[in-house]
């Protein structure tokens, strides 16, 4: 942990209730890439989910009161960084829960505006170098929903990943096409998202990759899951991890070795 | 057309398991997603005029009164007459009324969708011979199955199976040689001519009104329309209300909309104005021309939050690029609706008590949304329908009961963070490197593996562990 320079960016992290619980690695991978761009990171203790959950089915009551926990515990940093397009994109939601109350409002597009999804940050605002990883092979990269569409996340990772000499990218047929993940669809539905994510794994598995990369830990475990589940030997990773060239915990999904 | 929704689940898993509809769909999807993309390649100004039709459509919503009397009054000038139905019974009546009144038998129909939602057929059938002359539309009439893509109402159809259908309907024998495409076109045509012919009354939709003319646009790639409008002594189009706009300009500019964002064509085959009916120097032609413009929920719509779903022109680009009608078909929608744009409509038309999965079967993924010709926000629109279930209590108790437990326990870090370590734990020994069957994740586990958390604890008690033996402030 570098102590940044007093005028580094300071930055807080906001890990998401899956990196937290499923995957901390990519929280990790997080700092380290942050820090190495010279940013000064924090994680405030008092932070659980974005809301989306609730959001997701309706119950708007309890999302603003999320929202405005997270508002306030975020209200101190220059910048916050989330490693997942689908959890920035719910905290650039945060605005439109409080149009009748002026105040929360404007702390809502207050927060807005600091906030970013990881890779898109390390690009478009330190503007930092590709890294050069150690990572090598054949990479296929799946774009989820809400960091495409909602945020125009979609050359950034790109971007960090051609920093690897040995890293080699084949796109995959419909990249930008949904997983079936979805949040709670995946489990309200679950013959439909299946359906989805074989569509997703044909498209991934006619690369020939060796690994899949994405930048969102929800849609990556959906897929993971499936693909373990058939038993197909494709190591499935946030784009994170690589790019911080952390490659020594087994992929998501995989079987620990006992 | 009555609405089938409770058994959404059920239709959706036949769907699934359904070898000849998954065959249709791919065909479709492909065909319908490519061919738009290269139309818009072709038409560097695409996003500029979607814009425009967003505009044009958002404007004349915002004085449909007086478009509406304006092309009610120029209909009349032509020799018209306007029917306005408040509801789907009333659209029906009109229509039987006005059959009756020309004492007719047989009536032939062009495409459309209003006549779809408010069941025209099944109403008609019981007077009159009735016979659709959309091939697509035909062929589902044959069928007695519902449309299932409102562009291509028989998409879910393989040729084997349009082949089985004709046999049996114009052959009366079953198991004839599989045909081709164009030898099954051209049977349908041959049947149909002679139904052209002794029709007494053509009924059509239209694709816009104009207000300023009082005409109807209509486009089709079969030039059906123009012989079920042209050659009956009675000419009857029935649309909705949304489908006025201004003036000829705004027409043309919507009608480029909708060739490229339908079927990803420049123009379609036949793009028809219909103005009136005959008039004496005319050298065909109906003598009677009526509108019945169908209300049914959508004046109520003008004034609430779901008033921008009145611009919807009828595409069909959300369901061609939304991979879950990609996966399910129209038909377990429920309704003539299908896709993103029925899964807001139908909730509008029917009630969302009788819809209550269709807001809820998206993954909110936005492709939609980034297809429509007039910018609906379709998303937002779906989501925004979970609200009004949460409000009147149509979610499921389980759900519920399960959200609020999870957003009380997220509303509180400490024990959030105490109950997640615990969680995490519990889970890994009960997973035990293979996670397939994990209580209370059967729905996740019936077809994936659940990846387990890893090894050592959340992020949350790593870094502050990380942080205290550095002796730094956790
Ligand atoms: S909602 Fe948009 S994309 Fe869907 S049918 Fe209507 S106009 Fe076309």
């Amino acid at each position: 942990m570098g102590e940044a320079a007093t005028n580094a960016p300071r930055v807080g992290l906001f890990v998401t209730c899956l990196v937290d619980f499923f995957r901390p690695e990519v929280g990790f991978a997080t700092v380290n890439l942050l820090e190495s761009a010279g940013c000064h990171v924090d994680v405030p203790e008092a932070q659980t989910c974005c809301g989306q959950p609730a959001y997701n089915s309706g119950d708007l009551d309890d999302t603003r009161a999320i929202a405005r926990q997270v508002i306030e515990t975020f209200s101190a940093y220059d910048y916050v960084v989330v490693p997942s397009g689908s959890c920035a994109g719910q905290l650039h939601k945060y605005p439109e829960l409080f149009a009748e109350d002026d105040d929360w409002h404007r702390r809502a597009r207050d927060l807005v505006g600091r906030t970013w999804e990881l890779l898109s940050f390390l690009t478009d605002v330190l503007a930092i170098d590709p890294p050069e990883t150690p990572a090598r092979g054949c990479f296929t990269y799946h774009d989820s929903c809400s960091g495409l569409r909602q945020l125009g996340i979609h050359g950034q990772p790109r971007q960090l990943l051609a920093g690897s000499p040995d890293i080699e990218l084949r796109e995959m047929d419909d990249s930008t096409v949904c997983c079936g993940f979805g949040g709670t669809f995946c489990v309200k539905y679950p013959e439909i998202s299946e359906r989805m994510v074989d569509e997703k794994i044909r498209n991934i598995t006619a690369t020939g990759a060796d690994t899949l990369l994405g930048g969102d830990l929800g849609c990556l475990m959906n897929i993971a899951g499936r693909l373990q589940r058939q038993g197909k030997p494709v190591a499935v990773r946030h784009a994170a991890e690589v790019l911080a060239g952390q490659l020594d915990t087994p992929p998501i999904g995989a079987r620990e070795t006992d | 057309m009555a609405v089938r929704q409770a058994d959404f689940r059920a239709r959706a898993q036949a769907a699934l398991q359904d070898d000849n509809l998954r065959d249709a769909l791919d065909k479709a999807k492909g065909g319908f997603v490519d061919k738009r993309a290269s139309a818009i390649l072709d038409l560097p100004g695409f996003e500029t005029l979607r814009e425009r039709g967003r505009q044009i459509k958002d404007h004349t919503l915002a004085h449909l009164d007086t478009y509406l009397e304006t092309f009610e009054q120029n209909v009349e000038r032509n020799g018209g007459q306007v029917h306005y139905a408040a509801d789907a019974e009333a659209a029906r009546e009109a229509v039987l009324a006005i059959c009756r009144d020309a004492s007719a038998r047989q009536v032939i129909k062009a495409k459309t969708m209003a006549g779809e939602e408010v069941g025209l057929n099944e109403a008609l059938e019981h007077e009159f011979e009735t016979v659709e002359s959309d091939l697509g539309e035909y062929i589902i009439q044959l069928a007695e199955e519902p449309p299932s893509h409102i562009i291509a109402p028989a998409v879910h159809k393989t040729r084997a199976e349009i082949t089985a259908l004709f046999d049996r309907h114009h052959h009366q024998r079953e198991g004839g040689p599989l045909r081709e495409t164009p030898d099954l076109v051209d049977e349908a045509r041959g049947v149909l001519r002679q139904k052209f012919l002794g029709a007494d009354i053509g009924i059509s939709g239209a694709n816009f009104l104009i207000a300023e003319t009082g005409s109807i646009a209509l486009v089709t790639n079969e030039g059906n329309a123009d012989l079920s409008t042209s050659l009956p002594r009675v000419h009857i189009a029935i649309a909705g209300i949304e489908k006025l706009v201004p003036g000829l300009e705004e027409a043309s500019s919507m009608l480029r909309l909708l060739a490229r964002s339908a079927t990803g064509q420049q123009i379609t085959a036949y793009t028809t104005f219909i103005t009136g009916a005959r008039r004496e120097a005319d050298p065909d032609g109906p003598e009677e021309f009526h509108l019945v413009l169908l209300d049914n929920g959508r004046s109520r719509m003008l004034g609430d939050e779901f008033r921008e779903m009145l611009r919807c022109i009828r595409c069909g680009a959300c369901m061609n690029h939304c991979p879950v009608y990609s996966a399910i078909g129209g038909h377990a929608y429920g309704w003539v609706y299908p896709g993103p744009m029925g899964a807001v409509l139908t909730p509008m038309f029917q009630g969302l008590d009788k819809s209550r999965d269709l807001p809820n079967a998206c993954t909110l993924n936005g492709r939609c949304q980034s297809v429509c010709p007039v910018k609906i926000r379709l998303p937002m629109l779906i989501r925004r329908l979970r609200d009004h279930e949460f409000e009147q209590r149509l979610t499921p108790t389980g759900t519920r009961w399960a959200l609020q437990a999870w957003a009380w326990l997220a509303r509180r870090p400490r024990l959030y963070q105490l109950a997640t370590r615990s969680a995490g734990t519990v889970l890994r020994t009960l997973g035990k490197g293979r996670a397939r069957r994990v209580p209370l994740a059967g729905a996740w586990t019936a077809a994936r593996d659940l990846p387990l958390p890893s090894a050592g604890g959340t992020f949350q008690q790593r870094w502050r562990a990380a942080r205290t033996s550095r002796g730094e402030q956790a």
